[in-house]
């Protein structure tokens, strides 16, 4: 189990590496999908089978295939235009600026103090779980999210109407 | 837990570091917007770690929650970049400098 763990790794670390530095966005589309099924992958060996499902259903299903639209649309067949100024410099000072966050962040989740690890409960499954706590301790955000969903559907069709002029 | 909780952690850094190189290098919007993506998807990486640490479903619970206001934050996105498509023709973003001094 230890070595899926390593194989989805490689396989969410490169295809992000790829997703970055790829010239085609419609191949940085897909390379993305690839990331996203890599991390479903991961999760299922979290013991997290729901999210697992739903990252590949709503991420890799319906926002991954929006951006896909989105790319078919506008038509960005050819890599990125040449840029006007190539801004080497710019670019290699933000890629150490990330290494510096990495840097940053490891040293934050290194020093903290981590409570002891309790037993697994015997039981439900991960669904009844996800379940129970939904319907109850959080369905407030439950419902504020479907209130958020109807604002970004409004929002969306309003941006991307065309003008009738 | 199959590998120690550090092994999550440190994939979902790299992944987060990825997703910022990739804002900050790239000038096409919408490999800009993938990136962000990216981020957004180390960071529910590093809940469901935490929630299997624990044993506990509250990071189970954020992802699913996360995981939707993504969604909808793309349709708003892809939307306003298929504005900008049809107004300026390009998607590049050095080309939107109108509120440069």
């Amino acid at each position: 189990m230890e070595t899926l763990f390593f194989v989805l790794g490689a396989v969410a670390l490169i295809s992000g590496g790829l997703v970055v530095f790829q010239p085609h966005p419609l191949r940085s589309a897909l390379w993305l999908i690839v990331n996203f099924f890599a991390v479903a992958g991961i999760y299922l060996l979290a013991h997290a089978e729901f999210i697992a499902v739903v990252q590949v259903i709503v991420y890799a299903g319906a926002i991954m295939v929006l951006f896909l639209f989105v790319i078919m649309l506008l038509n960005l067949r050819r890599p990125e235009e040449d840029p006007v100024m190539p801004y080497y410099g710019q670019k290699l000072a933000g890629i150490i600026l990330s290494g510096f966050v990495v840097l940053i962040m490891i040293y934050g989740y290194t020093r903290a103090k981590l409570p002891a690890v309790k037993e697994m409960l015997p039981g439900m499954g991960n669904t009844e779980t996800i379940a129970q706590s939904l319907f109850t301790n959080y369905l407030l955000p439950f419902e504020v999210t479907s209130i958020l969903l109807l604002v970004a559907i409004v929002g969306a069709v309003v941006l991307a109407k065309s003008r009738l002029k | 837990m199959v590998v120690p909780l550090n092994y999550y952690l440190a994939l979902s850094v790299a992944l987060f570091a990825l997703g910022v190189i990739g804002v900050i290098i790239r000038r096409n919007a919408i490999v800009i917007f993938m990136s962000i993506e990216m981020m957004l998807n180390s960071v529910n990486l590093a809940f469901i770690a935490f929630a299997d640490y624990f044993k506990a479903v509250d990071g189970q619970m954020f992802v699913f929650f996360s995981l939707t206001v993504a969604a909808a934050e793309v349709a708003v996105g892809l939307a306003l970049i298929v504005a900008i498509f049809r107004n300026r023709g390009s998607i590049y973003v050095d080309n939107l400098n109108i509120l440069k001094w």
